[in-house]
C-alpha cells in the first residue's frame, strides 16, 4: 500500500519536474514559434541566481520564487530585444543564435564561478510514508508544478493581457491593426517564459545542484516534451510530461535510470512517428 | 554562380588537399602531424553534415550520433579480432545501416525539419547515455569492455590488411586519413553533379515541385541520410585509431553542436565551406585550451552567434561573392 | 472504356462535416482537351489534388489508362505519365530554367538525348531568351510558362493544369491559349480555369461543377446558351 504511495509520488514528482522546466518553453515556442535553444541555460542561470542570492543571506524560499524568475526574466528580455527579434521568422536561424547564446551563458558562467558543484539542501526535510521517507520538498514542487500551470490557466483566459497575448498568437497583423504592439507582447511573452524557466531552476537547484553545464540535461527532455506536447501550451505540456514523465520514472523505478532515460526518448521519438504535430496537434486541438 | 568557375574551384581545393597530404610529413614535428591528423580526420565528418543538410536539406541534429557509432564499432571489432580491417569495413556500415534504418522511420513517415532535429539529438542523446553507463564487467561484446564513461583505452591501430603485426605509423595514418578525406571530398562533387546530386538539390529548392516531377523524395533523402551516416562513421573510426581510444563523448551534445557550428561558420551549401570552418573552429579550440585567458564555450558561443547574426551564409559563400563583385 | 485515358468513378472526398466532392463521374478520351469550370468553392481545386494524389478520396475510384491509381503517392502518379502545374507555380527558385527542364526531361529520357530535349521545349516554349535565368527573378507569366515547359518536357500522355493563365496579361494569355492548342494536337488535357476569356480560347468539351459535383457537361457553346450554368455562376442556387 506504501509502495503504491511511493510510487505515485515518484510518478507524480517526474511528472511536475517534467512541467517545470517545460512550462517557460512551450510559452515560447508556443506563442512565439520560437525554439530556444539557450533554455538549459535559462534553468541554470535561475539556479546559479537562487544558490548565490541564498549564500548572500536571502532567504531560500525569496531566493528561489522571487530572484531567479526575475534575473532570468529580464535576461530573457534582453536577450529577445538584441538576438530573437532580429531573427524573427528564421526558425532555423533563431535556433543556432539561441544555441551560440547557451554556448555563452555556459563561458561566462564558468568563468565567473568556475567548474565546481554549489549547491543548497533541499529545505523542509523529509516525512515517512510507511516504510519509505519522501522529501516534503519535493512534494511541495508538485504542488508548485500544478500551481504554475493553473495560474497560466487563469491568465491566459481570464485576464486582459492574456486575451491578448492569445490574440497576437493567432493573428499578429489583426492584432496590430487593433492598436496591440506584437513586438512588445512578443518581449513580454519571452520576458515571461524565461521567468518561468529562471523559477523552474531556481526550485530544481536544492536537488540536482548546479553545473554550469547542467543545462544540457535538461535541454533535450525540455524540447521533446515542448514538441511531442504540440501547439497547446497547457493542454500540451500538461498531456506529454503526463506521460513522459509515468514511463521515466515506472521503467526508473523497476529497472535504471538510464533505461528511464531512454525510455523517455524513446516514447518520444514513438510518438512523433504517429502524430507528427504533437499530441495536441491531433487531440484536445484548440484547447489552450 | 558560374558553373566552370565553381568546378574549377574545387579542382583547385582537391589539388591544395593533395599537396597537403604529401608535403605536410615533410615539414612538420610529429606533434603537428598528429594534430593536423585530427583535424583532418574531423574535416571528414565536417563534410558529412555538410552533404547531408547543406545539400540534402535535411536538419540532422545529432550527426555525432554516427561518428560515435562508427568509433565505437571499429574499437569492439579491432578489440575482439586483433585485426583492423574488417572492423573499419564496419566502421562503416554499422553508422549507415543505422542511418539506413532511422532515415526511413522519419522519412517515410514525413516528418519535418524542426522535429527531425528534435529526433536526430534524442538519438545521439539516447546513446549518450546509454554508453556512459556501460561501466562494469557485465557489459562487453565479445572480448571488449565498453567501460561506460570512463572510455576504451589501448585501441588497435590500424594495421597493413592482411598483416597485424604491421601497424600504420603516424605518418602512413596521416596519408591515410589525408586520402580518405580527397575521395570523400571528390566522391561527394561527383555524386552532386550526377543525376542524382542534381535531384537532392533540386528536392532543398522544392520538395513538392520534385514529387510532382515523379521523383520519390523520401527514397532520395534517404540515401542522402545513409550516405552521410556512412562517411560520419568513417571520420569515427579514424578518430578511434588516432588517439587509440574513444569515450562516450563522441555522442555528446558538445560533439554534435561543434560539427554543427563548422558548418555553418564554414558555409552551408558548399563542400569547402564545412572544411575550412572545420579546421578555423578546430584550431581556436586547441589554441584556447591551452591558454587560460577566456573560456572555451564563451569563445565559440560569441563566434557563433556572431557567424549568425552578421555573416549567415558563412564565410566560404561571403567570400565567393566578394570575388565575384570585385 | 476504351479510349479512356483518365477515369473516375463515383470520386468523393469529405473534410468533417463537408463533402468538398461529390460522387464525380469524369471521362477524358486519349487527346481530348477538357476544361474543368465553375464558381468559387465548386470543388475544382480539390478534384485536381484528388486527380493529382496530393489529397486521398475518402470513397471512389481514379483509372489511369485503366490501372486503378485511387490514393496512390504523387510521384508514382507523375511516374504513370501524368504531367502536373499546380494553381501556385512550383518551381526551383535558385535553378535556371534549362536546369528545370533537364531534370523533368531527365527522368524519362537517357543522358544523351535529355539536352537535346531541354533545348526543344525551350523553342517550343519560347524561353530560349530567359534559359539561363535563376527562375526566382523572372516574372509570373514566365514562371508559368517555366512550369508549363518543365512538365512537358517530362512526357506526359496526360497533363493537368491548374489555373495556366492566372495572373497573366493579355497577350501573354493569348499566348498560353496557343501554346495548349498546340500541346493538345499530342496531349490530353484538363484545365482548370477561373479566366473565361482563356477557356473560350481554348475549350471545346467543359465540365461544369457547382458545391461538389458535375453541374454539366457539354461542348462550350452549349455551356454558354445554358441557363443553369448562368444561375450557378451569378448566385442564383441551381441543381442540388
Amino acid at each position: 500500500m506504501d509502495l503504491a504511495a511511493v510510487l505515485t509520488f515518484e510518478i507524480l514528482n517526474g511528472v511536475a519536474t517534467l512541467v517545470l522546466i517545460s512550462v517557460g518553453l512551450a510559452i515560447i515556442f508556443g506563442m512565439m514559434r520560437v525554439i530556444n535553444l539557450a533554455h538549459g541555460e535559462f534553468l541554470m542561470l535561475g539556479g546559479y541566481a537562487a544558490i548565490v542570492a541564498t549564500n548572500h543571506g536571502v532567504n531560500i524560499w525569496v531566493a528561489m520564487l522571487l530572484v531567479a524568475p526575475l534575473v532570468v526574466g529580464v535576461i530573457g528580455v534582453i536577450a529577445e530585444r538584441l538576438i530573437i527579434r532580429v531573427l524573427y521568422g528564421r526558425m532555423i536561424d533563431t535556433l543556432l543564435a539561441t544555441w551560440g547564446l547557451s554556448l555563452f551563458f555556459i563561458g561566462i558562467v564558468t568563468t565567473i564561478f568556475g567548474n565546481t558543484v554549489a549547491g543548497i539542501g533541499a529545505p523542509l526535510g523529509s516525512v515517512s510514508v510507511g516504510r519509505y521517507t519522501i522529501s516534503l520538498y519535493r512534494l511541495v514542487l508538485i504542488g508548485i508544478a500544478a500551481a504554475i500551470l493553473a495560474v497560466i490557466f487563469v491568465a491566459l483566459r481570464r485576464t486582459r493581457l492574456g486575451l491578448i497575448a492569445r490574440g497576437t498568437m493567432e493573428n499578429p497583423n489583426m492584432a496590430a491593426a487593433l492598436g496591440v504592439s506584437p513586438p512588445r507582447v512578443y518581449a513580454t511573452t519571452f520576458g515571461i517564459g524565461a521567468a518561468l524557466t529562471g523559477l523552474a531552476g531556481g526550485l530544481l537547484a536544492p536537488i540536482s545542484g548546479v553545473l554550469p553545464t547542467v543545462g544540457a540535461a535538461y535541454v533535450a527532455k525540455a524540447f521533446i516534451t515542448v514538441i511531442s506536447g504540440g501547439t497547446a501550451i497547457l493542454a500540451g505540456t500538461a498531456a506529454a510530461s503526463s506521460l513522459f514523465g509515468s514511463i521515466n520514472q515506472l521503467l526508473t523505478y523497476f529497472t535504471t535510470p538510464v533505461i528511464g532515460e531512454a525510455g523517455l526518448l524513446a516514447a518520444a521519438i514513438l510518438l512523433l512517428r504517429v502524430l507528427p504535430h504533437g499530441i495536441t496537434g491531433k487531440l484536445f486541438r484548440g484547447s489552450l | 554562380m558560374s558553373g566552370r568557375r565553381w568546378r574549377s574551384g574545387s579542382v583547385l581545393t582537391t589539388v591544395a588537399m593533395v599537396l597537403i597530404g604529401l608535403g605536410v610529413p615533410q615539414v612538420v614535428d610529429q606533434f603537428g602531424l598528429l594534430q593536423l591528423t585530427v583535424f583532418a580526420a574531423m574535416c571528414i565528418l565536417a563534410l558529412s553534415l555538410g552533404f547531408v543538410w547543406g545539400y540534402g536539406g535535411i536538419l540532422c541534429f545529432g550527426q555525432s550520433a554516427f561518428f560515435g557509432l562508427g568509433a565505437y564499432t571499429y574499437a569492439v571489432t579491432a578489440v575482439n579480432l586483433g585485426e583492423s580491417t574488417l572492423a573499419t569495413l564496419l566502421a562503416l556500415v554499422v553508422p549507415a545501416v543505422f542511418a539506413a534504418l532511422l532515415g526511413y522511420f522519419m522519412f517515410y513517415g514525413r516528418l519535418s525539419d524542426v522535429y527531425l532535429g528534435v529526433i536526430t539529438l534524442s538519438v545521439t542523446l539516447i546513446f549518450f547515455n546509454l554508453m556512459n553507463s556501460t561501466a562494469g564487467d557485465a557489459y562487453r561484446v565479445g572480448k571488449a569492455r565498453l567501460n561506460g564513461f570512463n572510455g576504451m583505452p589501448s585501441l588497435p591501430t590500424l594495421n597493413v590488411p592482411g598483416d597485424p603485426g604491421r601497424l600504420l605509423d603516424p605518418t602512413e595514418t596521416f596519408y591515410l586519413v589525408m586520402a580518405c578525406l580527397v575521395l570523400v571530398y571528390v566522391g561527394l562533387h561527383v555524386l552532386l553533379a550526377s543525376h542524382f546530386g542534381r535531384v537532392v538539390v533540386a528536392i532543398r529548392e522544392n520538395e513538392a515541385r520534385c514529387e510532382l516531377l515523379g521523383y520519390d523524395v523520401r527514397l532520395h533523402k534517404l540515401l542522402v541520410f545513409t550516405i552521410g551516416g556512412g562517411i560520419a562513421g568513417l571520420a569515427g573510426c579514424l578518430f578511434a585509431n588516432w588517439g587509440a581510444f574513444v569515450s562516450p563523448n563522441v555522442f555528446s551534445l558538445t560533439m554534435t553542436s561543434q560539427i554543427i557550428i563548422w558548418v555553418i561558420v564554414g558555409g552551408l551549401g558548399t563542400l569547402l565551406g564545412p572544411i575550412i570552418g572545420c579546421l578555423i573552429m578546430q584550431y581556436l579550440a586547441t589554441t584556447l585550451g591551452t591558454q587560460q585567458l577566456a573560456n572555451t564555450s564563451l569563445v565559440f558561443g560569441v563566434i557563433f552567434l556572431a557567424f549568425v547574426l552578421l555573416v549567415p551564409r558563412g564565410i566560404v559563400p561571403s567570400l565567393r561573392r566578394l570575388a565575384l563583385r570585385a | 472504356m476504351s479510349g479512356a485515358i483518365l477515369q473516375t468513378v463515383e470520386l468523393s472526398i469529405r473534410f468533417g462535416g463537408v463533402e468538398a466532392v461529390r460522387r464525380v463521374n469524369f471521362t477524358l478520351a486519349e487527346r481530348e482537351l477538357r476544361c474543368l469550370i465553375g464558381p468559387n468553392g465548386a470543388g475544382k481545386s480539390t478534384l485536381f489534388k484528388l486527380l493529382t494524389g496530393q489529397l486521398k478520396p475518402t470513397a471512389g475510384r481514379i483509372l489511369f489508362r485503366g490501372d486503378d491509381i485511387t490514393g496512390h503517392h504523387t510521384h508514382a502518379i507523375a511516374r504513370r505519365g501524368i504531367g502536373i502545374k499546380t494553381q501556385v507555380p512550383s518551381l526551383f527558385d535558385g535553378l535556371t530554367v534549362h536546369e528545370h527542364l533537364w531534370l523533368s526531361a531527365r527522368r524519362t529520357h537517357p543522358a544523351e538525348r535529355t539536352r537535346a530535349i531541354a533545348d526543344e521545349i525551350l523553342e517550343r516554349i519560347g524561353l530560349t531568351a530567359v534559359a539561363n535565368g535563376a527562375v526566382g527573378q523572372l516574372s509570373h507569366g514566365l514562371r508559368q510558362w517555366v512550369e508549363l515547359g518543365t512538365v512537358l518536357a517530362g512526357n506526359p500522355d496526360l497533363i493537368l493544369l491548374d489555373e495556366p493563365a492566372a495572373g497573366m496579361t493579355h497577350d501573354e494569355v493569348a499566348r498560353t491559349a496557343e501554346l495548349v492548342r498546340e500541346i493538345n494536337r499530342t496531349h490530353a488535357l484538363i484545365v482548370v480555369e477561373h479566366d473565361m476569356q482563356f477557356v473560350k480560347m481554348i475549350a471545346r468539351t467543359v465540365t461544369v461543377m457547382h458545391q461538389g459535383a458535375v453541374l454539366v457537361e457539354d461542348t462550350m457553346d452549349q455551356i454558354l446558351k445554358n441557363a443553369t450554368v448562368r444561375d450557378v455562376y451569378l448566385g442564383k442556387h441551381g441543381g442540388s
